[in-house]
C-alpha cells in the first residue's frame, strides 16, 4: 500500500528547504512554458490573420465557366461531312459561354445540401472608370452584399460604408481604395463607368473597399448584382460565378468534383487553388514546435539537476526512510513528485506569465494598409494551448525525475550506514 | 520460553576487493524479554551481522526465523513490512529527518504503516516521548536538539509500532556516561516492564555487563 500522505509531505518538506533551487528549477520550466504560449499565439494568431487575409474572402468552392473553344464544331452536326475528316483553323470560344447555364437551379440546389453554409451569385464584368479624359480599366463584380458579409467576411474590407448601404442604394458602389486614391473622389462622389460597348453609366460612391493587396484594389469595384445585370443589358438570371462556403473547408474537394460532374461547370476547390497556403502554416507551426520543445528540454535538465542534488543531499535520509520500513517504491515517490510539484507549480506559472504576455502583446499597436481591420499585433487565444503546454510541463518533469528518483529508489540503505 | 529471532548457520562473505568470510556460522537465539548486547572487537563483524538481522541485507547463506517464521528469501516487500512492523533499529548516528520535528519524525513509522489514524498515532508518539522523558521537545524541529536527546527521539521513532525486537548498533556509542546510563535505563525498563526483547551491539563494557546476557564476537565467530 502506497500511503500518499505521508509520500506527499516528505516530498514538500524537503523542496521547502531547498526553496533556492526549487524555485530556479521551476522557473525554468515558467519559462519554458511561457515562452512556448507566448510563441504560439503569437505565430498562430499571425498565421492565422495571413491565412484569413486570403481564405475567408475567397470561397471553398468557386463554379465558373471556362472561357474554351466549343468542343463541338457546326461542321461535326452535318451529315453530309459524317465520314469524313474535318479539320477546322482558328476556332474562336463562344461569347455566351461566361454565363452559367441553369445558374439559379445551381444555387437552390447547392444551398439545400447541408454541408453547404451559403453559395451565392456573382456576375463580373470588365469596365472602364472614367476620370475626364483618362479612362482606366477595371472590374466591377455584381453581389449580394449583405450576404457576401455573413459568408466571406466583405465586411472585414469594406473601409468606409457598409454591404447594407451598398444593397439600399441602387445606382450604389464600393470603390477599390486604389481607384479612388488615383481618381481623388470620396464618399458621396459620383463616378462614371463604361462598358466595352462604350455605354456610360453614373454611379454613386457608397464607401471603399480595399482587400490589401494593391492590384486589386486598384481595379475592382462592387456594385448590386442588379445593377451589374443592368449595365449588361441581360436578364437576372444571367450569373457568371457562383461562390460556396461550406462548413467544412474538408469537404470542398468532394463536393467541387460531384457539382462538375452533375452540372457540367467548372468547380475549382479552395485547397486546389491555393495550395501554397498550409505549406506555410505547417512551416510556421514547426519553428513554433521545434523552439518550445527546446526550451522544455532545458527546462528538463534543471530538474533533473536538481533533483539528482537533492537526491545525493538526502541520501542518509533516504537510508532511514528505508531502513524504518519505507520501500523503495516509497522512496522513488516521493522524488516522482518533487519533480511533479516543480513542474506543475512552474507549468502554472508559466501558463500566467504566457497568458500575461500574450495580453501585452495584443495590445501593442500594429497597423499595416494590406490589413485594414488589423490595429494590434494578432493573438490566437485558444484554451488548447494551456492545455498542451501545462502538458508538456507535466510530461518534460516526469522524464526529468524519473532517472534520479530511480537511482534514488536503488540505494542500498547498508551502504549509506555504513559509509557514515 | 517463547523465541523471538533465531539466526541458523549465518554466514556471510564479502567478494569485493578479495573473498572475505566475515560471518562464521552465526547460531543464536533470542528469547522474549531478553535484553541481549553483542560485543567484540572493531572489524569483527558485529555490525554485518546487524544488517542481517534487520533485514537490510538480504546477500547471506542460513537461515532467519522471526517469531517461528521463516523470513529468510522473503520478497522486499514482505521484509520492508516486517523492518517497519516488527523490528525497530537504533543507529549509533541517530538518523532523524532534519526538516520534520521530533513528533513528526516518531510517527513516520506509524504513518507508513498505516493501521491508526493520525491522531491515534500522534498520541502514541507523545507517549513514547514521555517514556524517553523528552515530550517537552515534541514540536522542535529534529536539527535543533542535543545529540543525547536525538538518541531518545530515535528510540522513540523504534518504539512507536510496538516491534518484537529493538535492534541498536552502538547506540550509546556517542554518549556521555550518563547519558548512556540513561538509554540503559530506558532499554533495562522496556525489558522488564513491556517485555520488549533488546540487541545491542555496543562496546561499553560496563553497559554489557548489566544486560542478561552478552554474545561475545571473534573474528567473524560467536565464541561465547
Ligand atoms: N562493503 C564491504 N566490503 C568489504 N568488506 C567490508 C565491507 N563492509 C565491511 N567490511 C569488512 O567486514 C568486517 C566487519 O565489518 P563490521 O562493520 O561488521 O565490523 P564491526 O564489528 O561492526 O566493527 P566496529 O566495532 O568497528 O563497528 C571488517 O573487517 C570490514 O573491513
Ligand atoms: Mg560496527
Amino acid at each position: 500500500m502506497v500511503n500518499w500522505t505521508v509520500i506527499l509531505d516528505i516530498a514538500k518538506k524537503q523542496l521547502i528547504t531547498k526553496f533556492k533551487s526549487t524555485a530556479i528549477a521551476a522557473l525554468g520550466v515558467t519559462f519554458g512554458i511561457g515562452a512556448y504560449i507566448t510563441l504560439v499565439s503569437f505565430m498562430t494568431g499571425l498565421n492565422n490573420m495571413l491565412d484569413d487575409l486570403i481564405l475567408n474572402q475567397t470561397p471553398h468552392i468557386h463554379i465558373y465557366n471556362e472561357i474554351e473553344p466549343s468542343k463541338k464544331q457546326p461542321v461535326d452536326g452535318y451529315d453530309a461531312f459524317k465520314n469524313s475528316f474535318n479539320v477546322v483553323h482558328s476556332i474562336k470560344p463562344k461569347l455566351s459561354q461566361k454565363k452559367i447555364h441553369n445558374a439559379s437551379p445551381i444555387i437552390h440546389f447547392l444551398n439545400k445540401n447541408k454541408e453547404v453554409k451559403g453559395a451565392i451569385p456573382q456576375v463580373k464584368m470588365q469596365i472602364f472608370y472614367i476620370a475626364g479624359s483618362i479612362e482606366i480599366a477595371g472590374n466591377l463584380t455584381g453581389i449580394q452584399p449583405v450576404e457576401e458579409a455573413r459568408l466571406f467576411n466583405f465586411r472585414d474590407y469594406i473601409i468606409a460604408g457598409s454591404p447594407e448601404k451598398l444593397k439600399n442604394t441602387e445606382n450604389g458602389i464600393l470603390l477599390g481604395s486604389g481607384i479612388a486614391k488615383k481618381m481623388a473622389l470620396s464618399v458621396g462622389d459620383r463616378v462614371q463607368i463604361s462598358t466595352i460597348k462604350g455605354d456610360i453609366f453614373p454611379l454613386k460612391i457608397v464607401g471603399f473597399y480595399q482587400s490589401g493587396i494593391s492590384d486589386i484594389d486598384a481595379i475592382q469595384s462592387f456594385v448590386n448584382l442588379k445593377t451589374v445585370q443592368r449595365i449588361l443589358g441581360e436578364a437576372q438570371n444571367y450569373i457568371t460565378d457562383i461562390n460556396v462556403k461550406l462548413y467544412d473547408i474538408e469537404k470542398a474537394l468532394l463536393l467541387s468534383q460531384k457539382t462538375e460532374q452533375q452540372f457540367n461547370v467548372t468547380a475549382i476547390d479552395i485547397k486546389t487553388a491555393n495550395a501554397q497556403f498550409e505549406t506555410g502554416t505547417n512551416v510556421r507551426n514547426l519553428i513554433t514546435y521545434a523552439v518550445s520543445i527546446a526550451l522544455l528540454i532545458v527546462a528538463g535538465f534543471g530538474v533533473y539537476n536538481i533533483l539528482s542534488m537533492l537526491i545525493y543531499e538526502k541520501m542518509n535520509d533516504i537510508a532511514i526512510l528505508k531502513a524504518i520500513g519505507f520501500s523503495g517504491n516509497d522512496v522513488q515517490y516521493i522524488f516522482m513528485s518533487q519533480a511533479l510539484i516543480i513542474g506543475i507549480i512552474g507549468g502554472i506559472l508559466g501558463l500566467l506569465i504566457g497568458l500575461i504576455f500574450t495580453n501585452i502583446i495584443s495590445t501593442i499597436p500594429f497597423k499595416t494598409d494590406a490589413l485594414a481591420k488589423v490595429d494590434t499585433y494578432p493573438i490566437d487565444f485558444n484554451v488548447w494551448y494551456y492545455i498542451i503546454g501545462f502538458s508538456f510541463a507535466i510530461i518534460s518533469t516526469f522524464f526529468a525525475g524519473y532517472l534520479p528518483s530511480l537511482k534514488a529508489k536503488k540505494i542500498d540503505p547498508v551502504k549509506i550506514i555504513r559509509g557514515q | 520460553m517463547e523465541t523471538v529471532l533465531e539466526a541458523k548457520n549465518i554466514n556471510k562473505y564479502f567478494k569485493k576487493p578479495v573473498l572475505f568470510h566475515v560471518l562464521k556460522d552465526i547460531n543464536f537465539k533470542i528469547n522474549k524479554g531478553e535484553f541481549v548486547s553483542i560485543m567484540g572487537k572493531s572489524g569483527c563483524g558485529k555490525s554485518t551481522l546487524l544488517y542481517i538481522l534487520s533485514t537490510m541485507d538480504t546477500e547471506y547463506e542460513g537461515e532467519l526465523n522471526l517469531n517461528n517464521d521463516l523470513i529468510t528469501g522473503e520478497s522486499r516487500q514482505k521484509l520492508t513490512f516486517i523492518r517497519n512492523k516488527h523490528i525497530g533499529f537504533v543507529f549509533q548516528f541517530h538518523y532523524l529527518l532534519s526538516e520534520f520535528t521530533v513528533l513528526e519524525n516518531v510517527m513516520l513509522p506509524a504513518k507508513k504503516l498505516g493501521e491508526k489514524s493520525i491522531k491515534e498515532i500522534e498520541k502514541d508518539a507523545l507517549e513514547k516521548l514521555k517514556i524517553l522523558n523528552i515530550e517537552h521537545l515534541a514540536h522542535k524541529r529534529a536539527s535543533q536538539v542535543s545529540g543525547g536527546e536525538k538518541q531518545r527521539v530515535a528510540i522513540a521513532r523504534a518504539l512507536i509500532n510496538n516491534p518484537l525486537i529493538i535492534m541498536g548498533d552502538e547506540p550509546t556509542g556517542n554518549l556521555d556516561s550518563h547519558n548512556a546510563d540513561n538509554v540503559f535505563n530506558i532499554f533495562k525498563k522496556l525489558s522488564v516492564e513491556d517485555n520488549l526483547s533488546l540487541l545491542i551491539v555496543t562496546h561499553d563494557e560496563d553497559f554489557a555487563n548489566r544486560t542478561d546476557r552478552i554474545i561475545t564476537m571473534e573474528d567473524g565467530r560467536i565464541i561465547s
